[in-house]
């Protein structure tokens, strides 16, 4: 196969898709109306957890079994991974919050409060216990998507702002692909990036909470991006009061430090989600779609782009295809 | 079956549609449960729901929309308009929270609200406490069902407070009586339906559960015990052992 493959989408769905198969040394172009990541995907607003130990806390085993393999991607791929584990913690009135997550998730193990202040020393006599998932790791989702861009860019791979794809097609526009999945919704997420110098912490640690949990993703720096939020909602606008709020006021409970933070970036996007959460290839046509990658797009992108890759060299139906009418 | 402002439904659990793993669970969970009405909540998940709006209508239920996180009369009634016009009923599950941590219900808003909406030709399902007297006065503002917690939302921890629960059954003998929230367990459910309750409303305790579609099996079929056992006329509960052995007559050997 020579033909040039098109690839349209260029958030963490299309480039990592456009680097499977340039890795396979396939001829891919890449139409994206902003020429390459940007904030028009949602991938730029994510977390950029690599935690599937802790997703299976909501998500289905699949998502683990597709998501272990995440990070050594990534880090092959050029991406900057940062290998530290998850650190999970509840107050103390919200024990049984951890409990539960304890139950219903594996690779953890149960810290007490000395433990929790030897791994993060910020967090020292904050907290009494808490779940420690070692094998889980976090990258930055605008480094690594402009690591893949670079990588394509060296590899000579083309990046259009338009234009009509003779051949084979890769659909991976996110939830703008709407127009031709219908099944598919958005479900809105809204974050915040802060500067805050005064706490240092290294790994991701999630905050759990009946009603407000939080993440937070240490960037370097003092900066630490803070998230997010689900809601059943495709609207795309600007972060509500009621979710600044909210945030705001898990990170204080997590260190009070966080008060004194600088409030550097707002954002808010939908993700694209399928009703099962689970993501999807189908095939129509010369077109792949490649979509529903919900709160699991930098878990799940690598296991579906090779699933994609798979699919369009040697023809195979991959475990995630819904539809195929090549 | 209970019976709400003349609809009978074929189903004593009211399920929420609230913090599933996925919509299809959710669907999978109604189907498990049998359960005839969906509520789902309006103003915590903002415009732009329609995507999810469409999924709760096919799970071809009635639907109980809600204002749940509202703080006042006046965003409780602005809610409960757009609800209406969303989804296309005059029901309305009716909650004014006061205070986030036990998300309970404030009661001197949610009846002034319940009047408003009521004299505007809302058919209201209040979220009230147990107090005789709040029932009374949601009676006097137009509604005719009752809804009052268990326990607070979301927090399993069952029947706070039965004898209450059985007053305001005694003293509204006709009005059609729901237990919404503090549902944990299956017992808790069938407890409820045991005080005489017409309907049991749940939401946490099984989309959160471990397996919320095996979970909403076991509630229905605990509200089914409950409901046939509080139709059995249970006995009474005596401080003395009663055999259920005769012995008189007993072979007395040696």
């Amino acid at each position: 196969m020579t033909q040039t493959i098109t690839i349209r989408g260029a958030g963490v769905m299309g480039l990592t898709i456009a680097t499977e198969l340039a890795n396979r040394g396939l001829p891919v172009r890449i139409i994206d109306p902003a020429l390459g990541p940007g904030p028009q995907a949602c991938s730029w607003w994510a977390g950029g957890m690599l935690a599937p130990h802790c997703e299976s806390e909501s998500a289905e085993p699949v998502v683990v079994r597709l998501g272990l393999d995440a990070a050594d991607w990534w880090e092959a791929n050029g991406a900057p991974v940062t290998r530290r584990g998850t650190l999970v913690l509840a107050m103390s009135r919200d024990r049984t919050e951890l409990d539960r997550f304890a139950r219903l998730t594996t690779h953890h193990q149960l810290l007490d409060g000395d433990q929790i202040g030897a791994l993060e020393p910020d967090l020292a006599g904050r907290m009494t216990r808490g779940l420690y998932y070692e094998s889980e790791a976090h990258l930055d989702p605008r480094k690594s998507l402009a690591a893949l861009r670079q990588r394509l860019k060296e590899r000579g791979v083309e990046f259009l702002p338009e234009g009509e794809a003779p051949g084979l097609t890769v659909d991976a526009r996110g939830l703008s692909a709407r127009d031709q999945l219908t099944d598919l919704r958005g479900v809105r997420g809204e974050m915040m990036v802060i500067r805050c110098p005064e706490v240092n912490l290294t790994r991701t640690v999630r905050l759990l909470h009946p009603r407000i949990p939080l993440y937070v993703v240490p960037r370097g720096e003092g900066v630490y991006m803070l998230g997010a939020t689900m809601l059943e909602s495709g609207a795309r606008t600007h972060v509500t009061a009621r979710a600044a709020v909210e945030i705001l006021s898990s990170a204080y409970a997590l260190h009070p430090a966080f008060a004194e933070a600088e409030i550097l970036e707002l954002g808010a996007d939908a993700r694209p989600a399928f009703p099962d959460n689970l993501p999807r290839l189908r095939r129509r046509g010369s077109t792949l779609f490649a979509n529903g990658l919900y709160r699991h797009g930098y878990l799940l992108a690598p296991a579906v782009a090779r699933m994609a890759a798979d699919h369009l060299q040697t023809g195979q139906t991959p475990e995630f295809m819904d539809e195929n009418h090549a | 079956m209970p019976v709400f402002y003349g609809t009978e439904i074929d189903s004593a659990l009211m399920l929420g549609t609230a913090l599933y793993p996925s919509p299809a669970i959710m669907a999978d969970a109604f189907r498990a449960s049998q359960a005839g009405i969906a509520t789902v909540s309006l103003r915590r998940e903002g415009g732009q729901g329609q995507d999810f709006h469409r999924l709760i209508k096919d799970l071809n239920v009635a639907v109980l929309p809600n204002t749940a996180g509202c703080h006042s009369v006046r965003e409780a009634v602005t809610t409960a308009q757009m609800a209406r016009e969303v989804f296309d009923t005059p029901w309305i599950k009716l909650e004014v929270i006061r205070d986030d941590d036990t998300l309970c219900p404030d009661v001197i808003a949610l009846v002034e609200a319940a009047k408003i909406l009521s004299d505007d030709g809302f058919q209201v399902f209040p979220y009230c406490t147990e107090d005789l007297s709040v029932c009374g006065r949601l009676l006097d503002a137009g509604c005719e069902v009752l809804m009052p917690w268990g326990a607070p939302i979301g927090s399993g921890r069952g029947l706070n407070n039965p004898y209450g629960l059985r007053s305001v059954r005694a003293h509204f003998p006709d009005v059609p009586l729901v237990v919404d929230a503090g549902i944990g367990l299956p017992s808790h459910a069938a407890q409820a339906m045991e005080l005489g309750f017409d309907a049991v409303l749940l939401n946490t305790a099984v989309a959160k559960a471990g397996d919320p579609v095996a979970m909403a099996r076991a509630m229905a079929m605990a509200i089914q015990a409950g409901q046939f056992a509080y139709a059995a006329t249970p006995i009474e509960a005596r401080d003395m052992a009663a055999p259920s052995t005769p012995v008189f007559g007993k072979a007395v050997l040696g």
